[in-house]
């Protein structure tokens, strides 16, 4: 498959022909600077603790992703067969509940992680980047693009990090605004409970489609892939599993449903808290022109926000805590995901202390705060990005 | 009715496989019993020996997803060590049509696998039986008499050959001559002295090269070896005979052997196990890079793969070009690679490498 670039921009890595400026952001009213120099000795203490960690990967993680498979494989193996007899309520219950769970661990912490080649130095085949397939509507190899190209590399780039929106919302003020975004949130509903439909017509890019800066022939391969995707998705969990019940097919069919619902709203719920809530920050092409690794790494830091867990109040049980952040993919750790994608996600929870430590100290603003809270200031920017005055 | 219940059988698979979409049956069977895989052929040791100080003899027993191999082929075999996938080629010691595959690994200083292998291997084991390959392999049609000489762990291949044809009931004369430091590390000591007890057409002759005691022969390779195992060359025809025998000669070891057996019998069919030497210091290695799928090759220029790639007109699928977004990720099929931003230096077996952040080092050929 071949997929082109909508807009060639300054790499980061790029020469910089241009003198290196220093960075300004207003965040929460408190103005951050970074000098160049300053920008440089950050990047330094971040690449020097990647190069820790990867030079420490090793057995335990294998293990740890190899036990996630297999409570995953367990978890849909017992949900499906619950679901079998789901005439009996409890069975209906507990049977989607599983599901759903194996459906949201299958998504988030294995095949979003392994999709961005957290495990690919285990060589193991099916563990790979490359060969990955993932319980979802959206093709394995175009998520690879839109995702970790598209918007790893260009994040909170508007204009050029589609995830600003999914080309359906108005998530910014620097999205000029049109009589269209009065439905925002009623979009953003939409998109929630309809989630995986949506991230699988992520690179169709249809919102370019209809300004007409492309036509719909040039995404004819990428259509074609997001077809056979989802005509096989649909099959098994809306055709051959009810089907192969007999009589129990209704419980089957709604079950699968709202397994998949469950995985849709949860999963919208982890990713748009990881880049909207209040006080993240959002870059202009003209502001990460030569931009330098340091620099690279603080946008990373300021458009990216953590979570600490569900409940309000900031002292979760250490435990619940953990399940909290497997169900998320450990994307509760946006921040450390999007300075080292590739580092096995697990271990983002011990490296959460050291990497706030460094922003402390070069005073890079460091977001964090409960799902309630910060799903919360995601749905007011919704909600207040569809008034015409914003 | 074969092909009725081939298909029906094919439709339950297809089947079966949608309803294990997208991961595929072998995901969740393989979680039940590692071995239970149709794709992937798969073998649990089921007993391991030590019968030499200096090397481990284990037997395998392949799952159904494994195709065979023929005698003095190789196996590509792949163990885990420290969570990293490490595959190494080994020949198997055992006839072709045993149902268990045996391995005689030497340890040799600093190898990962065969030291993994020596210390580490137990029964209940599983390991990946990635592919077979080689033609080192035995004669097409029928030879009148076949000379093996192999030297230190290189006797494996030669002897799956002797046990090949021992069970084929081959009726031509078989010279076997083997090389070892010394009789404790000889291996298949005993089992070639029984051969050679009970088989009149099989002659062995055992070379120590350090303890020389009970050795057949002295010193090294040479002509007056051949001599003593009776071989001749069929340029030296014994008075009386017209027509020449059909020879084939077969020697695997060192390439110190194997350059003095040539010397006396060109047209020897030869394997040396030796690993691969890289010249890790070099910035622009001045390697062979291979871009197999598109069949273009290129002189190393030292910049990385992606960017070599795109200078012989390639256009290979890629992303930030910074190593983090792995749209870029391709299988390299041999030879090593410099991570340019780490500076770690992959090893030589296959594997997948990010494109863009991977330089070469010396010959690296991609499927590409």
């Amino acid at each position: 498959m071949t997929i082109t670039t909508p807009v060639q921009a300054a790499t980061p890595q790029a020469a910089t022909p241009e003198r290196a400026k220093t960075l300004e952001k207003m965040v929460g009213g408190r103005k951050v600077t970074l000098t160049p120099e300053r920008a440089d000795a950050f990047g330094r203490e971040l690449d020097e603790l990647k190069e820790r960690i990867i030079a420490d990967l090793g057995d335990r993680d294998a293990t740890y992703i190899r036990r996630m498979i297999k409570a995953q494989r367990g978890l849909e193996v017992g949900g499906r067969a619950l679901l079998f007899g789901g005439i009996f309520p409890p069975f209906w219950l507990a049977g989607t509940a599983l599901l759903g769970l194996s459906k949201i661990i299958d998504n988030m912490e294995i095949g979003h992680n392994v999709m961005h080649g957290q495990y690919d130095w285990m060589g193991d085949p099916a563990i790979s980047s490359s060969a990955f397939e993932w319980d979802t509507a959206c093709p394995a190899d175009q998520w690879r693009h839109s995702h970790n190209y598209m918007h790893h590399t260009y994040t909170n780039i508007v204009g050029l990090d589609r995830d600003v929106g999914y080309g359906i919302l108005r998530m910014s003020e620097d999205q000029k605004w049109r009589p269209y975004f009065l439905g925002n949130p009623v979009y953003a509903f939409l998109l929630m409970v309809l989630f995986q439909y949506g991230v699988a017509l992520h690179e169709l890019e249809a919102d370019r489609i209809r300004d007409g800066e492309i036509s719909l022939s040039d995404k004819r391969e990428i259509l074609q892939g997001i077809w056979r995707k989802a005509k096989r998705q649909t099959l098994k969990d809306y055709v051959a599993f009810p089907l192969l019940a007999g009589p129990c097919a209704p419980w089957v069919f709604t079950g699968n449903l709202t397994a998949n619902l469950m995985r849709n709203v949860w999963s919208y719920m982890i990713i748009f808290c990881g880049h909207f809530p209040e006080d993240v920050q959002e870059f202009s092409i003209e502001e990460i022109k030569a931009e330098s690794r340091g620099q690279w790494y603080f946008r990373q830091v300021l458009g990216s926000a953590n979570l600490t867990g569900l409940s309000p109040r900031r002292s979760a049980r250490p435990e619940s805590a953990k399940l909290f952040h497997i169900l998320s993919g450990n994307l509760s750790f946006q921040i450390e995901h999007h300075l080292f994608p590739d580092i096995p996600a697990h271990r983002h929870a011990e490296i959460s202390t050291e990497v706030r430590d460094i922003c402390n100290r070069y005073g890079v603003p460091y977001n964090t705060g409960p799902l309630p809270r910060q799903f919360a200031t995601v749905v007011r920017k919704i909600v207040t990005l569809a008034l015409p005055w914003t | 009715m074969f092909t009725q219940t081939v298909t029906r059988r094919g439709r339950r698979y297809a089947l079966l496989e949608l309803l294990a979409g997208p991961h595929g049956v072998d995901r969740f069977t393989e979680l039940v019993d590692p071995t239970w895989t149709r794709g992937e052929a798969r073998a649990r040791i089921v007993a391991v020996r030590h019968t030499t100080p200096r090397s481990v003899t284990l037997t395998l027993e392949p799952n159904r997803a494994f195709s065979g191999f023929r005698a003095g082929q190789h196996i590509n075999l792949s163990v885990e060590i420290d969570g990293r996938r490490r595959t190494r080629p080994y020949s198997p010691a055992s006839a072709e049509t045993d149902r268990y595959i045996e391995l005689t690994v030497g340890r040799h200083d600093g190898g990962l696998v065969s030291n993994f292998l020596f210390e580490r291997a137990r029964a209940g084991m599983v390991v990946g039986l990635d592919s077979v390959g080689g033609d080192f392999t035995l004669p097409g049609s029928p030879v009148d008499q076949i000379l093996f000489i192999s030297g230190g762990s290189g006797i494996t291949p030669v002897m799956s050959m002797l046990r090949t044809l021992r069970v084929q009931r081959y009726a031509g004369e078989i010279v076997f001559i083997h090389y070892a430091r010394s009789a404790e590390e000889a291996c298949y000591r005993a089992e070639l002295a029984d051969i050679a007890g009970v088989l009149p057409n099989v002659t062995v002759l055992q070379g120590y090269s350090a303890a020389s005691a009970g050795s057949d022969l002295k010193g090294r390779f040479g002509a007056e070896h051949l001599a003593a195992a009776g071989f001749r060359r069929t340029s030296s025809l014994p008075a009386g005979r017209t027509t020449p025998k059909s020879q084939a000669v077969y020697v695997c070891g060192p390439p110190s052997l194997t350059e003095a057996v040539r010397q006396h019998c060109p047209n020897a069919i030869t394997e040396s196990f030796v690993p691969p030497v890289f010249d890790l210091a070099a910035e622009s290695s001045g390697g062979r890079v291979t871009f197999a799928n598109s069949g273009v090759e290129v002189t190393d220029d030292g910049r990385p793969l992606l960017d070599q790639a795109e200078a012989a007109g390639l256009t290979p699928e890629s992303g930030c070009r910074m190593g983090i977004c792995f749209s870029c990720t391709r299988r390299k099929t041999g030879g090593a690679v410099r991570n340019v931003i780490t500076g770690a230096v992959s090893s030589a077996e296959e594997e997948d490498v990010q494109i863009c952040v991977s330089a070469p080092v010396g010959d690296v050929a991609l499927s590409l």
